[in-house]
């Protein structure tokens, strides 16, 4: 088991390292010069060699790689070019946004799911099952984006139930999400984020609860006697271990997801971060927002593999 | 909007029993799909949408990209304009046609490229091993760490908006996991005793892979890849929605949803127009996939 | 099948080169070592001895025999043999040639003179591809055209006993295991091999396709002038085959000899523990316990001294600290009769060791027949 854990750890570093490679990689994909974006177009071009040092885009590459790498790893994640602020303190309090509604957002699927996948299993071929059916083919095939749409246009145009973006008169300064009047902001975006992952725990808690279901020994138990609740309460802990696994998947799913959601709803997360950057072309900007977005879904990935492997006896990985 | 799925793949190696009057391998799986009426109902669908789409300049009543101020979002059922007219006046049917041609376009190319490039290197990596394996593969891990979304909006967002770096983008994103898939199937025929034979015979590599391998990897990986066509085409919409897609005049599903935004408060229904066909056509992609992938299952 | 010499074929095969008296294949002290990877970097940790320095001979024209329990290295040998994998150590001489060094046997001449049938199962034959292909595709490999391949599949179709007007198109999933073991065959023969491995070709069968198949081998081997290693873990089946027989235990041979002399007069307590075990199957020869109990060891850390001494009933102090020696098998004449066991080598410290002046006679032949 610790070997287990520690191998995992061991194998994260290089995919880090990887991550880090490519974000590093984005800033070389991008047409134009970074320092003729920086300047202005009448800097003399001894002025621009000495920025160009200066910054150490004169060294060759892998050079320049492993000084970023460094500034990364000491939490500089370099100058965002729009407001001429640091990168790290402006993805990081979006960051705190995103990852709020995003782990809500799981949450609520999780649960939601494992309620509708139970019945779906137990009551195979009913309305609730075909629902299930038809939920997941619409989760999977849904542009979030538009189901977004879809939303403003039901509950803050036509119902005016709810406010259609933003965050409020606060911000995200004082946005408390225990007071309704703040919360009412995250409801739309929460339930865009959610449903995709729903469908998809959805119909995976209906197959394995009919699998473990269908197994010879709840057969038995059912032919003692044991009652109905006795054995769904069985089968739904049985399914625990793999439905937390899936959750964590999920959330790191969530988290590129939000990226089109946010920019609906202008909810003040990662998401409009990098819909910005796009839009000014900000690419430092946009690099540290998706360093810190990718580096989070791996952790993610590693927390629910060690959890994993902690709640599930059955999994003995060498 | 879902990231791309972990590979499935037929991998029952049990014997089929009764031997069926249709010959091969394509033979039983057609017979199989003659009976799914909801995968035939989506492959006529597709069929229409996709004849939609090519003969768009001759079906669409108007220009997609001539505006007209005096005409600004007509509702659905004008006289003139069928489908309504956008924020700037332009004929929606138009639009609609012509946009289906772009989306169509991404979910189409980028998984052929992807099909060819993650095939070949999965391939590869399955039939040597070792460290050719070991090189591939963890790469591929690296890309595997970006929810897909994610690898789409850093790609696309570095290299700057346009169709040619949307389809690089796309391509990018689809060949991991195409590759996986690929290195799968081919670790598992590589280890099955006919490619032995087939060494013994003293064939070069170059014609088992072509010979032996490819046959038996290709449907499995085909139907993967058809499961990333509405998958492709949700990236794409979604590209083209934060700007990284087509520019402005010309017409496509996910701009016309990202520019229709602001008219939601006044023609509701006109702005979830371009955000259905996406839906409509990503679930006929879907669903026709699933029932590939089910009928494909035959054992051969 | 009792005098091992004579089998030798009367008439001159055009592709010999060493003369009737050249084995047809000598393998020397070959090995192979599967490494078991482990641990945070997955450094080599051990290794499974799958094939540990065996030494023996085919004559022209005979069937030698393999038998021994599943995971005993068989496979592996047979997979030595054909270059499938490669060796760690060892040579291997083809009709008087060494094989893969620049004077001897090029691999592709030992392509086509070594040609494996394997076990009938899903994975044997391309399940994409028709019968006829598969057998047409050896001879393709080696230049023949497209259209004499496919007359010469169709050729050896019917010469293994199917219709190539009714089977030739058909694919894998449409055949019975019988007739699939056919096809396996024939495209086995595609290249007009002189030695065929056959690694348990008919295990898989029913008894009485099996007997149709072991026959249909018996002509071809007369017909084509072929030379068998037949690989079985049914000693009926070898016993039925073979000239002589080869032994093996947890990748070693432990016994070597001609089959009658094998089954009648074992000399190693674990081909007598075999046969026991096989007969036992016969009603009129059930014995009260099974003499081989329990699995073969773990071939990953094979039992120090004799390999044996874990399931051994004779096993003593030496056998546990001194591996016995098999004796020289590549000296040996064909119809000598050879045991890797102290008991059978006079002096060896075993108690049932014969005397140094007097013959070997194992003294547990009657507790087992
Ligand atoms: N490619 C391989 N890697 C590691 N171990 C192997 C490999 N092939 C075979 N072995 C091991 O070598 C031993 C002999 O296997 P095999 O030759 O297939 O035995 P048999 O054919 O007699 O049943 C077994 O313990 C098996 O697990
Ligand atoms: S050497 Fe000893 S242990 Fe091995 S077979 Fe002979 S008697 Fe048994
Ligand atoms: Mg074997």
């Amino acid at each position: 088991m610790w070997m287990y854990a520690l191998r995992r750890l061991i194998l994260t570093i290089p995919i880090l390292l990887g991550v880090t490679i490519i974000c590093f990689a984005l800033v070389q994909i991008a047409p134009g010069d970074p320092i003729t974006s920086l300047v202005r177009p009448d800097t003399p071009p001894e002025q621009i060699a000495m920025l160009r040092a200066y910054y150490g885009l004169d060294q060759p590459v892998v050079v320049q790689y492993f000084m970023w790498l460094w500034r990364v790893l000491q939490g500089n994640f370099g100058t965002s070019i729009a407001n001429n602020a640091p990168v790290a303190a402006e993805v990081m309090r979006a960051f705190a946004n995103t990852i709020v509604i995003a782990l809500i957002s799981v949450v609520l699927a999780f649960i939601v799911s494992l309620i509708l996948g139970t019945i779906a299993a137990l009551r195979q071929g009913g309305i609730v099952d075909r629902l299930v059916t038809a939920l997941a083919v619409f989760g999977i095939s849904v542009p979030t984006f538009w189901l977004a749409v879809v939303l403003v246009i039901f509950f803050a145009v036509n119902l005016n139930w709810l406010p259609a973006t933003g965050m409020g008169s606060g911000g995200s300064d004082t946005f408390n999400y225990f007071d309704w009047n703040d919360f009412k902001f995250a409801v739309m975006p929460i339930i865009a984020l959610a449903l995709p992952p729903l469908a998809i725990m959805t119909r995976t808690t209906r197959a394995s609860i009919s699998e473990i279901l269908n197994q010879d020994f709840i057969q038995t138990l059912r032919a003692k006697g044991l009652s109905e609740f006795a054995i769904i309460t069985h089968a739904i802990r049985n399914i625990m271990p793999s439905a937390v696994a899936m959750l964590g998947l999920q959330l790191g799913y969530l988290i590129g997801g939000s990226v089109l959601v946010e920019t609906v709803f202008t909810w003040p997360g990662t998401g409009a971060l990098l819909n910005k950057a796009i839009l000014t072309r900000d690419i430092p900007l946009l690099q540290g927002t998706i360093l810190v977005l990718a580096g989070a879904f791996v952790l993610i990935n590693l927390v629910v593999d060690l959890a994993q492997s902690l709640v599930d006896p059955r999994i003995k990985r060498t | 909007m879902t990231d791309i799925p972990a590979g499935s793949f037929p991998t029952d190696k049990t014997q089929a029993a009764p031997a069926t009057k249709v010959r091969g391998y394509w033979g039983s799986v057609w017979n199989r799909l003659r009976y799914d009426y909801v995968t035939l109902f989506c492959l006529g669908l597709i069929t229409v949408i996709v004849l939609l789409a090519v003969f768009a300049p001759w079906l669409s009543p108007m220009d997609p990209e001539r505006s007209s101020m005096a005409n600004r979002l007509r509702p659905i059922g004008h006289a003139k304009f069928t489908l309504g007219t956008d924020e700037q006046g332009r004929d929606m049917l138009s639009r609609l046609l012509w946009g289906g041609r772009v989306s169509l376009l991404m979910g189409i190319v980028p998984v052929i490229f992807a099909t060819l490039i993650g095939g070949t290197f999965g391939i590869i990596a399955g039939y040597y091993g070792g460290k050719v394996n070991m090189v591939i593969m963890r790469t591929m891990d690296v890309f595997f760490a970006f929810p897909s979304v994610l690898l789409a909006v850093a790609i696309a967002g570095s290299l700057g908006g346009g169709i040619g770096n949307q389809m690089i983008t796309l391509t990018v994103v689809l060949i991991p996991p195409i590759c996986r898939v690929a290195e799968t199937a081919t670790a598992q025929v590589r280890s099955l005793d006919f490619v032995d034979a087939a060494r013994a015979s003293g064939a070069s590599t170059y014609s088992i892979l072509t010979n032996h391998v490819l046959i038996n990897v290709l449907s499995p990986v085909l139907v993967y890849s058809s499961t990333l066509v509405s998958i492709s085409i949700i990236l794409a919409s979604g590209l083209s929605f934060l700007g990284l897609g087509v520019s402005p005049p010309t017409a496509d599903w996910g701009l016309m949803l990202s520019t229709l935004r602001q008219s939601i408060y006044v023609q509701p229904l006109v702005a979830a127009l371009p955000g259905l066909c996406i839906l409509v056509t990503s679930i006929a992609f879907n669903l026709v996939s699933d029932g590939l992938r089910q009928a494909m299952d035959v054992k051969a | 099948m009792t005098d091992v010499i004579e089998t030798a074929p009367t008439s001159p095969d055009p592709r010999d080169r060493g003369g009737p008296a050249q084995p047809m294949l000598i393998v020397e002290n070959i090995k192979k070592y599967f490494p078991i990877r482990a641990g945070l970097l997955n450094k080599k940790v051990a290794e499974v001895k799958a094939v540990d320095d065996i030494s023996f001979y085919v004559l022209k024209g005979e069937t030698l025999g393999i038998v021994g329990e599943s995971g005993c290295g068989k496979s592996t040998l047979a997979r030595l043999l054909m270059y499938l994998i490669e060796k760690d150590e060892g040579h291997l001489v083809l009709d008087g040639d060494p094989v893969g060094e620049k004077t001897g046997t090029s691999l592709d001449g030992l392509r086509r003179s070594l040609q494996m049938v394997f076990q009938d199962s899903y994975s044997s034959l391309n399940p994409r591809l028709p019968i006829e292909a598969s057998i047409a595709y050896g001879p393709k490999v080696q230049g023949t055209r497209e259209k004499a391949a496919k007359e010469q599949a169709r050729a050896l179709l019917e010469k293994v006993g199917l219709k190539a007007e009714r089977f030739g198109q058909r694919y894998p999933h449409e055949l019975s295991g019988g007739q699939k073991q056919r096809v396996n065959i024939a495209r086995a023969l595609a290249l007009d091999p002189r030695l065929l491995i056959l690694d348990e070709a008919v295990s898989a069968l029913d008894k009485s396709v099996e007997a149709q198949v072991l026959n249909l081998l018996g002509d071809l081997k007369e017909q084509l002038n072929l030379t068998y290693i037949f690989i079985s873990h049914d000693l009926h089946v070898v016993k039925y085959i073979s000239d002589r027989v080869l032994v093996m235990y947890l990748g070693q041979v432990v016994e070597i000899g001609p089959v009658d002399d094998i089954y009648s007069n074992p000399m190693h307590p674990y081909t007598a523990a075999l046969l026991a075990c096989q007969l036992s199957m016969d009603p009129d020869e059930r014995v009260e316990s099974a003499p081989l109990a329990g699995d073969p060891p773990n071939p990953v850390n094979p039992p120090s001294g004799c390999r044996f001494h874990t399931r051994c009933p004779y096993v003593e102090d030496v056998c546990m600290s001194k591996m016995p020696s098999l004796g020289d098998t590549l000296r040996a004449d064909p119809g000598e009769h050879l045991a890797a066991c102290h008991m059978v080598h006079a002096g060896s410290g075993h108690s049932k060791a014969p005397n140094p002046d007097s013959r070997p006679l194992p003294l547990w032949q009657g507790e087992t027949r």
